[in-house]
């Protein structure tokens, strides 16, 4: 009797509950929340978390809402490749992440083969290039992005002589090959070519190596930590010559760990939370308010990849994966009609995208936005 | 030229950071025998007290002195009565093992009290830079090697010239002879992890501001102020200092004119070298021990 009892208040209870979890959708975002990586995969996740609330706000995808898990990455490459095949394994209907370009360039062949379609952050060119049909970008590769800053540098403020620091890992040989091949175009001689480790602490070596090279500015394409490394180590060694980035190296993380050393950085950012976009602005308000700091371009994108999985499913009017895919090659989505999206964004065949970018410098530890780019 | 003596001054800064940590190393295993494996989290630790401490609303002076109090307790008192008393009966293999658990708990609780994204740190020393013979010197750089000098240097008087000191030696060389002549072997050994406490904060303050405030700088520190100790000689306060400045300035030298791939390694190859031609260390001196 007493067990009877119990189990009809469990199903009263149930009932009452609201809708089960059999009726949610469930998302994965595999994201770098510890390790190295952490302070790019920690901020994207919060903008995947934002837009994912955001939805569910707005009615959910298809009447579903979305059930948000993280799993933690470690910005392990391997470790990436497990939480991708746990997140397939537990049935979810996109994959938001990874950030770090080592990491994505291994796991998406675990969704690529389980056709299962992945948003990621991740900057290398190589992601875009391997003819994967499933991975999608939420920002510029960098071979899109570095010639931007490339020809800024070569025509607007005539550098011919300049050092490339840059970290040795699938993101940084990514951004190096397509920097040293925007060079060579605008005939800029690379006269300090100083590759850096993952999660390196110490640049007062590589500064002192820039300065002996005679460079007339510095392009610097390092992860968030070891951007703002390098940059405290530049003030301390006083180096006085431009120093020029793509996105991470003016990035608001990157001032906020910098300080006062970040003042005066440039560089091409696709994203930006100080872009002149009322979208953009509100957004970045919210989520100041929200998380307690201002957002970056990891931000932004998880909050665009989160959105665009509503729009793209509602498109095809349901939960399939392969048709999802199929719908995002050459896919446009215009901010007016798709707000969440924030810019009017393309997607080709390759999952590349296509936006209007931004040149900017650091004032007072602010990102000035000192010039607007047309989408490529 | 200019390039090579800013190449040695920074060198020689980060390598007095080091040597405060290896220091560290040797006064524990001096007074007591324990291979502190939880180091590099000792000088990690600290940053985050005094960023705790600014959280709350106090100035930076104020919570360098909190977190200096702080550490003192935690990582003097509570480490020497809590984890080295207790394990050091069994031998110094199990209290290795101690230190390394410790080290890990002291990292992962960090992370998840902190966050595992890396914090900026105010500098304690102004960051501005002057030109001595046309190399860009930073201030910064100068005052953390004048800072460390002393505080050694210190140490090195206290040690050799006080009478406290002279039991602490004395504790260190043979504590049953010293508490026959009278000397509180276990006060003695109590202010050699004061002692330790102190420095790792120190080194914390002055490496932090550059390194960024994470949970896992312990895991460089540790390593570097282990391989100081051991270049510089184990049991020798200045071996530590020798140690320490030579990483440095080896490690720079290394990146600019040897490889930036292979900078991490030339001062393990360094190790390998000493251990081989010195094993006692530069300036260390051979110890005797039966099994």
């Amino acid at each position: 009797m007493f067990i009877r009892t119990l189990l009809a208040a469990s199903v009263a209870a149930l009932s009452l509950a609201g809708p089960t979890l059999a009726d949610d959708v469930l998302i994965v975002d595999v994201a770098e929340l510890s390790g190295a990586g952490a302070a790019a995969g920690g901020v994207w996740h919060d903008g995947v978390v934002m837009g994912f609330d955001d939805v569910n706000a707005a009615g959910g995808i298809l009447g579903r809402m979305v059930d948000l898990q993280s799993y933690d990455s470690q910005t392990d490459p391997m470790n990436s490749r497990a939480m991708v095949q746990r997140a397939i394994d537990d049935g979810t209907y996109v994959l938001m992440g990874t950030v770090y370009s080592s990491s994505t360039i291994v796991n998406m062949l675990v969704a690529q083969q389980n056709g299962m379609p992945q948003f990621t952050g991740s900057e290398a060119p190589t992601i875009t290039a391997q003819g994967n049909p499933y991975i999608f970008r939420t920002a510029f590769g960098a071979q899109m992005g570095l010639p931007k800053i490339g020809t800024y540098l070569a025509n607007d403020m005539n550098i011919s002589r300049i050092a490339i620091v840059w970290a040795n890992t699938e993101f940084g040989r990514g951004g190096y090959d397509a920097f040293m091949n925007v060079a060579a175009e605008e005939g800029m001689e690379v006269v300090a070519d100083i590759p850096t480790e993952q999660a390196q602490v110490d640049f007062a070596a590589d500064v002192t190596r820039v300065i002996s090279s005679g460079a007339e500015a510095v392009f610097v394409y390092l992860t968030e930590e070891e951007s703002a490394r390098f940059l405290i180590s530049a003030r301390q060694q006083g180096l006085s010559i431009p120093m020029a980035g793509d996105t991470v190296l003016v990035s608001q993380r990157v001032i906020d760990l910098a300080g006062e050393a970040a003042n005066g950085a440039m560089g091409h950012v696709g994203l930006s939370a100080a872009a002149p976009i009322p979208a953009i602005q509100e957004f970045s308000t919210r989520f100041q308010a929200r998380f307690g700091y201002t957002p970056d371009h990891n931000a932004i994108k998880g909050y665009i990849g989160a959105w665009t999985v509503r729009y793209v499913t509602e498109l095809i009017g349901d939960f399939d994966r392969e048709a999802f895919a199929k719908r995002m090659h050459g896919l446009c989505l215009d901010a007016a009609t798709y707000p969440g999206v924030l810019m009017d964004v393309c997607w080709d065949d390759t999952g590349e995208i296509s936006r209007e970018s931004f040149l900017v410098e650091v004032v007072d530890g602010q990102q000035a936005i000192t010039r607007t780019l047309a989408a490529n | 030229m200019s390039d090579l003596l800013q190449i040695i001054v920074s060198g020689l800064s980060t390598g007095s950071i080091y040597a405060l940590a290896a220091v560290g190393f040797t006064l524990l295993w001096q007074a007591s025998q324990t291979i502190n494996f939880a180091q590099g989290e000792f000088v990690m630790l600290p940053a985050f007290f005094v960023l705790a401490a600014m959280g709350l609303g106090a100035p930076l002076w104020l919570a360098i002195a909190i977190a200096l109090v702080a550490s003192l307790l935690l990582l003097g008192v509570a480490f020497k009565e809590l984890i080295v008393e207790p394990m050091l009966p069994h031998g110094t293999l199990p209290l290795v093992i101690a230190t390394i658990a410790l080290g890990l708990l002291m990292k992962e609780s960090v992370k998840e009290f902190y966050s595992a994204q890396g914090q900026s740190f105010p500098h304690v020393f102004p960051p501005e830079v002057i030109r001595i013979f046309g190399a860009a010197i930073s201030i910064g750089d100068l005052l953390n090697l004048a800072l460390c000098f002393l505080i050694i240097l210190a140490l090195q008087m206290f040690l050799q010239r006080t009478r406290t000191g002279r039991s602490m030696q004395a504790t260190a060389q043979n504590p049953q002879v010293a508490e026959i002549l009278g000397v509180d072997i276990k006060r003695m050994v109590m202010y050699t992890f004061l002692i330790n406490a102190a420095l790792a904060t120190v080194a914390s303050l002055l490496i932090t501001p550059v390194y960024l405030a994470k949970f896992s700088n312990g895991e460089t520190l540790g390593l570097v102020a282990f391989i100081a100790a051991i270049v510089g000689g184990f049991n020798q306060i200045r071996g530590a200092l020798v140690g320490g400045l030579l990483i440095g300035v080896v490690d720079n030298l290394a990146a600019v004119y040897v490889s930036a791939q292979y900078r991490t390694a030339v001062p393990l190859i360094l190790l390998i070298v000493i251990i081989m031609v010195r094993p006692q260390g530069i300036m260390g001196t051979s110890e005797g021990r039966t099994v």
